[in-house]
């Protein structure tokens, strides 16, 4: 057995059930399969305890819905180097680099030996943000381009450099880590399970919603409490809305970015419905306090219902005349089309997720591949995919997945208004004290609008919580953005860039 | 292509908020606190048992208070304890002073000392106000509220405050996230690019008291030991009225009731 088999709706793994092999048999197995498009790796990191350092890995694959896990182990102070696994498929990258970073572990032949978020509590105190080791070249016809970490507009920080050749770009670095907060420590140093949920809707606050249910998902498993099914409704509903609002807001930045002052205007409206539509269901715009453990502070009424519903329509038939008018424009499908290229192939092979990866033609969607929840039940989610990965293919998936989303809110609120209507909150309330289960690993895995995320919390014998690990879908896709400026001339840069819309502190952390 | 183009201009209609000082929230937003000392010892436990969950330590149950500045408004000490604690829907949370963030029993509004307020703010930056945003930890959702108060809806553009590109064209700067210590220098070089007299806005929770990281090792407050704030705006994330509203009144042209 090299691995311990699950998926997405079962329980947690006790520690002791997850394999240990050697790390020889870890690569062969993990290079072998790694070279098939339906696997790809969800997290991979090192824990520390006692004098042994462990590595777990999460492997996904998408073809049979199976969560594969596993581990390998080495002594603490033992300070051979690992052959590295990203040499042989990019898509190990981050995972690598925060192993090294944080503990000092190398990795042999690892091609892009570079800091990831400088954290806290990195190993080498003398790496710093001041000294990144940025890629250059040589050459007289050529030159940088640095942008950061503060950008021009109100957006988070982090760093850019550009070579050029002209106007054309022929590398792009991305030095991130401005935003490290240290938000994994702090989960693991507090026993308050509220400020732990707190601390999951701030890893990424416009994927507050992701990120909470993440956490949940990953705690629940760990009390292993059932979870009704109009709990699991409510999420999915909060969820797409949530995909709802950041769909519309990257739309509306794409258009701000080409001039397109009609689209801009109209999306910025449809955004402050959709997110007022949140507020008003739970008080705040991004719907912090939504999610909880176990419960819900803000079950739906019926009242609540019907106004989501009339919001949603309304958006979606709104939204779609935005699209349509995007569609029938010559000149901002100029600026769209064939910008931005990510080909399919180069997408697998670094492993990306989400929106991006659909809008190349990779079909990674956990509502599909793993559903859990309302999407493993009363809701048939097929997964958008275009083929072109360009600017347009991602702002298309957008499109659709906006539409598809009021679908699927539609759906969940019938089956609620038909079943639960008189019902005084179906959910239960939040519980933040059940204890969890010792030495056991478990995972939490949402598709938010940007990809999956993926939280993975670890117990010690005691039951608490020892180890918290974040993966947003940003860590994947950040290299994807680099690609795809590759060649394009310097002024696409943002709408290449609005294109992705990738996450900086769910980066750094 | 000019029909689709009518039609979502159609749908659109007009959406600018006519009246920005006459605008009522959602009644389940959770704005200002209201407290009331416990009565009894059973709703003095409740009120412990909230202070103990908070999960920023912004609850004081002995004297009992509420630290807007460290406060997530994630309204689980009113759920805790509701005869003491409730939520009313009120944005206007600013203040010019840190302390003024502190809310105890029997407070109707956040004090908003204007005495505390430098007088030439009001003469210089009235009628045109531009300002240089910088995230240092911020969670992007905070950033995305400030980019909002410029949109459709709010238009804050109207009364001539806008933000800047560049520091060297901004009247102030506006300080959002707990301040990451990667990010500290970076935070610096651009407030000191700023040409004096400038202003300096601590927006967010995480910024006031940096919140949920105000004890990590990555977050470094040094700056605000450097520089003070001329305005305090809580929330996590702080709604585009508070923002409004606290500039507006920081200003002079808004008046918050005096105690
Ligand atoms: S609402 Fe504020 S004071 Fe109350 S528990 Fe939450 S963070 Fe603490």
């Amino acid at each position: 057995m090299k691995y311990l088999i699950t998926d997405n709706t079962s329980g947690a793994v006790r520690l002791e059930d997850i394999p240990e092999l050697s790390y020889e048999a870890f690569y062969d197995d993990l290079a072998a399969r790694l070279s098939e498009p339906r696997y790809h790796v969800a997290h991979y990191f090192a824990v520390p305890s006692g004098d042994r350092m462990r590595f777990y890995c999460l492997l996904l694959d998408d073809a049979e819905g199976r969560i594969l896990v596993t581990s390998h182990a080495m002594e603490y102070y033992d300070a051979t180097a690992l052959p590295s696994l990203t040499a042989r498929h990019a898509q190990m990258h981050p995972f690598e680099r925060d192993i090294t970073e944080r503990y000092g572990i190398r990795f042999d032949g690892q091609p892009w030996p570079k800091p990831l978020r400088f954290p806290a509590d990195r190993y080498d105190r003398r790496s710093s943000m001041d000294n990144y080791p940025f890629y250059t070249m040589e050459g007289r016809s050529l030159h940088e381009v640095n942008v950061g970490p503060i950008h021009a507009g109100i957006i988070e920080p982090g760093a850019f450099r550009f070579i050029c050749n002209g106007e054309q770009v022929l590398h792009l670095e991305i030095a991130l880590g401005y935003q490290h907060r240290g938000v994994e420590r702090a989960f693991e140093e507090t026993s308050n399970r509220l400020r732990q949920a707190c601390l999951a809707e701030a890893v990424a606050g416009d994927s507050a919603v992701a990120h909470a249910l993440a956490f949940a998902e990953a705690i629940e498993r760990l009390t292993g409490c059932q979870r009704p099914a109009q709990l699991d409704r409510e999420r999915a509903v909060a969820l797409e809305l949530e995909r709802m609002a950041m769909q519309i807001a990257d739309t509306g930045a794409l258009s701000t970015d080409v001039g397109y002052q009609l689209g801009q205007v109209a999306c910025e409206a449809l955004r402050t419905m959709t997110i007022n539509t949140t507020q008003a269901w739970c008080g705040n715009r991004f719907g912090k306090g939504l999610v909880r453990p176990h419960g819900s502070n803000h079950p739906l009424t019926a009242e609540k219902s019907a106004m989501i519903r009339r919001n949603v329509g309304e958006i979606a038939r709104r939204y779609e005349e935005v699209r349509h008018d995007i569609c029938s424009s010559p000149s901002l499908l100029a600026r769209f089309e064939q910008c931005g290229v990510v080909p399919r192939d180069e997408m697998l092979r670094i492993g990306g997720v989400g929106q991006a990866a659909r809008a190349s033609g990779v079909a990674r969607d956990i509502r599909t591949t793993h559903p859990s929840g309302s999407y493993a039940k009363c809701l048939r989610h097929e997964t958008i995919v275009e083929q072109q990965g360009d600017v347009m293919a991602r702002l298309v998936v957008r499109c659709r997945e906006v539409l598809q989303s009021a679908r699927h809110i539609d759906r969940l609120l019938a089956i609620y208004e038909e079943k639960y209507a008189a019902t005084e909150n179906p959910c239960g309330v939040p519980d933040y004290t059940a204890p969890l289960q010792p030495s056991t690993l478990s995972f939490g895995l949402v598709e938010g609008w940007r990809g999956e995320t993926c939280h993975v919390a670890l117990t010690d014998a005691a039951g608490r919580l020892a180890t918290y690990r974040i993966k947003d879908p940003s860590l994947h896709n950040w290299l994807a953005l680099a690609l795809a400026v590759r060649g394009e001339g310097i002024s696409d840069f943002p709408i290449c860039n609005k294109s992705f819309n990738l996450s900086y502190c769910g980066h750094d952390l | 292509m000019i029909f689709p183009k009518i039609k979502v201009l159609r749908s659109h209609g007009r959406q600018a908020i006519p009246d920005l000082d006459a605008v009522a929230l959602t009644s389940e937003f959770r704005g200002r606190p209201e407290l009331s000392e416990a009565a009894d010892s059973a709703e003095q436990s409740a009120v412990e048992q909230a202070a103990a969950l908070c999960p920023t330590g912004a609850l004081c149950a002995a004297p009992l208070s509420i630290d807007l500045g460290r406060c997530l408004f994630c309204g689980e000490c009113a759920r805790k304890a509701p005869r003491n604690i409730r939520f009313t829907n009120d944005y206007r949370l600013g203040s010019p002073t840190r302390e003024g963030l502190v809310i105890r029993p029997g407070d109707t509004h956040v004090a908003f000392d204007m005495t505390r307020v430098r007088p030439e703010l009001a003469r210089l930056f009235s009628r045109s106000l531009h300002l240089r945003e910088v995230s240092a930890g911020g969670d992007a959702s905070i950033e995305m509220e400030l980019n909002a108060t410029g949109n459709v809806n709010f238009d804050f553009g109207r009364f001539g405050v806008g933000f800047t590109a560049s520091p060297r064209h901004a009247d102030g700067v506006v300080v959002t996230g707990p301040v990451s210590a990667n990010m500290v220098e970076a935070l610096e070089i651009c407030y000191d690019a700023v040409a004096t007299p400038k202003l300096l806005i601590a927006c967010g929770s995480e910024a006031c008291s940096g919140g949920l990281f105000a004890e990590s090792r990555a977050v470094d407050r040094s700056f605000f030991e450097r520089h003070t704030p001329d305005l305090w705006l809580p929330g996590a994330p702080t709604h585009p009225m508070i923002f409004i509203d606290g500039i507006r009144t920081l200003l002079g042209q808004k008046k918050r009731e005096q105690p």
